[in-house]
């Protein structure tokens, strides 16, 4: 098992050089000027030449990678070209929001999802299970942007129960933090509830019509403990895999949910960096995500094992 | 005996019960505000960008300012120019401190203008003709001249683009081509480095020790009294957030309101939607000299003809109450304001003008490359527009949309059209950036010198000096008149109209002044 998991680990390395220079090159190659932004509307051509080569811009290709990679090595990812924060800060100062946001939303989306997923395929082809699958198809169907705009209008701008926008972290107290995250937990989790409760239905579909479950049935298990012990247990490893992705796409890409409700979050710094081409900013996001993505993929197949004895490293 | 004992008792309790009250009223004051864009780059002399300077006017002090009648007064230094025109001497008013506790010293104040001068085009223009600027004791700075410099004062008290901020020495001396890494001013708010999060928002807290002029304050002059404790600029890149932040009390103040969500907040008594300043922002189309079709005067002549104001701003605004046509290229209201050639420009256009005139210049069909920015609410119609008009007289357009950040790139470049280049794009400046031929960018008429577009215009150069030159402010219209008929003539570029998008603020925040900076000195705001 440790055999294992260090061998993915070293295998990330790769992986990371790949993104690395994938992305350096994608972006020198890209239109756009960081010393234009910087500079604004009324600079001239001669003002934009001083400007770059102050930041480094003029310099060949291959030394702007090495240096932009040593500095990694030596755990600095550099200082925005736009605004001279160093891009560990401006990260770090954004991880919190997204990660909380990701957090909330995922339990949100897994308390409500599973158990409708489970019932749907428990009441299969009954009335139960095609208003399961109508909400589903509708948590599919309605853009995110809209959920929100709803959820604002009712809670918010209606009743004037919930603030309408910003972030206060949870060191703020549980309240304060609820007050503001629930709708934009709520608003993304209505498409990861309706993919979940999809996973899972399909999943609890092949489990209930296994062997085992008929004779657990027959020893006179009950309902629940057979639908929530032995089949969701057997049904876990697909419902893993798209929770763990979902976790994943949650911290990197909810710009939409982050704009609507004003949350200070790794999508809007995405976004912003890429409209700003400040360039140290957008390559360590990607690189940050791209780990993101292997250590929870890597999580996710350690996960298996724990769901299903038969799998080991 | 005993009754002043008890009056004086009575007196007491009383006078705690004041000083409770007194503290009570004395709470906090935040104001926080969506600016009309979020705050990155904090170094108003390296960029033009308007949210930098509107921070620069928070956290700085300038020598002088322009009150609201454009005229230049004393802010931090009383100036007296010899009777040559060729020195300037400024004193220090009394109490300057920087934010860190340092007295402003003449020398502070020569380090920032030599910054300055390097980066601004007017201040560029007066180190040209600058013998020496020195600081001969800490409260006297003597600017030497080689050459008189008619708009001297105007130049070095003017808002915008780049004001002449005062910082101390030791900042100021950072190369003029790299951001400056440390934030301290002598204004009348002081930046708080711990809160600022670019893309989030930043905050200022009240400068107790900043000393306000006595005059009342007007324009950008006058008394700085701030009477609130802590303003915070958040950023929303939504404007129906926005809306929802200001009707809940979340913000006090949306600086820049898209007119479409004006209805939201109409029966709203909490709330005031309003026009700030008088004046706003002038929206342009700028022509690539260097390259066919536009190289030839007579088809940039037809292109002007071919084109009408009144649909550009009405699918900018999307109302008459925020947009105005108008003709200057110097912004209309303004001291220089002149509308000479611009006749079919403000009317309904002239196609069939420009058609004929087309077909006189030869126009082949090359097709006009034409920039389309779909990122920024405030440019992406025009060009839509304008390529229409410009189809229906005749010309071939090539509209190519883009993100702004690939426009501004690709406008810098001098390759032709077909290879990477361009013919045409639009853009916005705010009136006080346009109002003069030394801060009109577009009239630079140095070739690869000028700004994008690159006109070759030793005319046009002759007349800048001819204003330069000017002793008096009628001798300096008399010039402007002539550049306004130039510049129209040979389509230097397209004014395409004013527009002002209104603000929203709080009915809570008062006493804000009409200023085209957003400023926030004299505004007060009241418990709700």
């Amino acid at each position: 098992m440790l055999t294992y998991i260090l061998k993915r680990i070293l295998s990330v390395i790769p992986v990371l050089f790949l993104v690395s220079v994938f992305v350096f090159l994608m972006l020198r190659l890209t239109p756009g000027d960081p010393a234009a932004i910087l500079a604004g509307d009324n600079a001239t051509p001669e003002t934009l030449e001083r400007i770059r080569d102050a930041m480094g811009l003029n310099e060949p290709l291959l030394t702007q990678y090495v240096k932009w990679i040593g500095g990694i090595l030596h755990g600095d990812f550099g200082t925005s070209l736009i605004s001279s924060v160093p891009v560990l800060d401006l990260v770090s100062q954004r991880v919190g929001p997204s990660i909380s946001l990701a957090v909330l939303t995922i339990i949100i989306a897994i308390c409500v999802a599973i158990p409708m997923g489970v019932i749907a395929a428990w009441k299969h082809r009954t009335w139960v299970d095609y208003l399961v699958m109508s909400f589903s198809v509708l948590g599919f169907s309605v853009p995110v942007f809209l959920v929100g705009y709803v959820l604002l209008l009712i809670f918010s701008v209606k009743l004037g129960w919930l603030p309408p926008q910003g972030f206060k972290p949870l060191s703020a107290g549980i309240a304060p933090f609820m007050e503001r995250a629930i709708l934009p937990a709520l608003t993304l989790a209505s498409i990861y509830i309706a993919l979940i409760a999809r996973m899972t239905r399909a999943a609890m579909l092949d489990v209930l019509n296994e062997d085992y479950i008929r004779t657990a049935r027959a020893k006179g298990v009950g309902d629940r403990r057979l639908l929530f012990v032995h089949a969701l247990k057997n049904a876990a490893v697909p419902i893993a895999t798209i929770v763990g992705a979902g976790f994943a796409l949650l911290i990197s890409g909810v710009v939409v949910t982050e704009t609507i409700f004003n949350i200070p979050g790794i999508g809007r710094l995405t976004v912003d960096a890429v409209l700003a081409r400040d360039y140290p900013v957008i390559q360590a996001l990607i690189l940050l995500t791209a780990t993101l993505y292997v250590a929870v993929n890597l999580l996710i197949d350690l996960s298996y094992s724990l769901f299903d004895p038969r799998i080991r490293y | 005996m005993n009754r002043p004992l008890t009056i004086s008792l009575k007196t007491g309790v009383f006078a705690s019960v004041l000083a409770l009250a007194a503290g009570g009223a004395l709470a906090e004051t935040t104001v926080t505000a969506v600016m009309h864009s979020d705050l990155r780059v904090l170094d108003p002399i390296i960029t033009t960008a308007h949210i930098t300077r509107d921070h620069g006017y928070m956290i700085y002090d300038v020598l002088l300012a322009e009150d609201a009648q454009f005229n230049i007064q004393p802010q931090m230094a009383e100036v007296a120019a010899s009777d040559d025109g060729l020195t300037y001497t400024f004193t220090l008013r009394e109490g300057l401190k920087f934010h860190d506790g340092a007295p402003v010293t003449g020398e502070d104040v020569v380090a920032s203008l030599q910054r300055w001068g390097k980066r601004d085009t007017g201040g560029q223009m007066i180190m040209d003709v600058t013998e020496s600027i020195e600081a001969p004791d800490e409260k006297t700075i003597v600017w030497k001249l080689k050459e008189p410099f008619g708009p001297f004062l105007a130049t070095v008290g003017k808002q915008s683009g780049v004001p002449p901020f005062i910082m101390p020495k030791r900042i100021a001396e950072t190369p003029a081509d790299q951001a400056i890494q440390e934030h301290i001013g002598s204004g009348p708010f002081k930046f708080v480095p711990e809160e600022f999060q670019p893309g989030v928002g930043v905050t200022y807290t009240k400068n107790e020790d900043y000393v306000p002029r006595s005059e009342p304050a007007s324009g950008y002059a006058g008394g700085k009294v701030v009477n609130v404790d802590k303003v915070q600029w958040v950023t929303m890149s939504d404007s129906q957030t926005a809306v929802n932040a200001l009707q809940s009390g979340d913000i006090d103040l949306i600086e820049s309101m898209p007119v479409d969500l004006i209805p939201l907040l109409e029966g709203d008594d909490t709330v005031v939607v309003e026009k700030r300043a008088e004046y706003g922002f002038q929206t342009m189309g700028r022509m690539n000299f260097k390259y066919p079709p536009f190289d030839n005067p007579q088809i940039r002549k037809a292109a002007l003809m071919a084109m009408s104001q009144e649909p550009v701003l009405a699918a900018l605004t999307g109302s008459p109450e925020y947009y105005k046509v108008c003709g200057a290229i110097f912004g209309c209201g303004t001291p220089f304001e002149n509308t000479t050639g611009t006749e079919t420009l403000v009317a309904k256009g002239d196609p069939a003008g420009a058609k004929k005139l087309l077909e006189e210049a030869g126009y082949d069909g090359t097709p006009v490359v034409l920039m389309q920015p779909t990122d920024g609410p405030t440019l992406k119609a025009q060009p839509v527009v304008a390529a229409q008009q410009l189809r229906d007289a005749g010309f071939t357009v090539d509209m190519q949309p883009m993100d702004w950040q690939t426009l501004v790139t690709r406008r810098a470049s001098m390759d032709p059209p077909a290879q990477g280049g361009w013919n045409m794009f639009f853009t916005n400046w705010q009136i006080s950036e346009i109002a003069s031929p030394i801060n009109n960018v577009m009239l630079n008429g140095r070739g690869d010198q000028a700004w994008f577009g690159w006109p070759d215009d030793p005319e046009m150069e002759k007349l800048r000096q001819e204003f330069i030159d000017a002793k008096t402010p009628e001798e300096q219209k008399a010039v402007t008149d002539k550049i306004q008929a130039h510049a129209i003539g040979v389509v230097n570029y397209v004014p395409l109209g004013e527009y002002n998008f209104p603000q929203a603020r709080r009915a809570v925040l008062t006493d804000m002044a009409p200023t085209a900076v957003p400023v926030f000195w004299g505004l007060k705001k009241t418990e709700e």
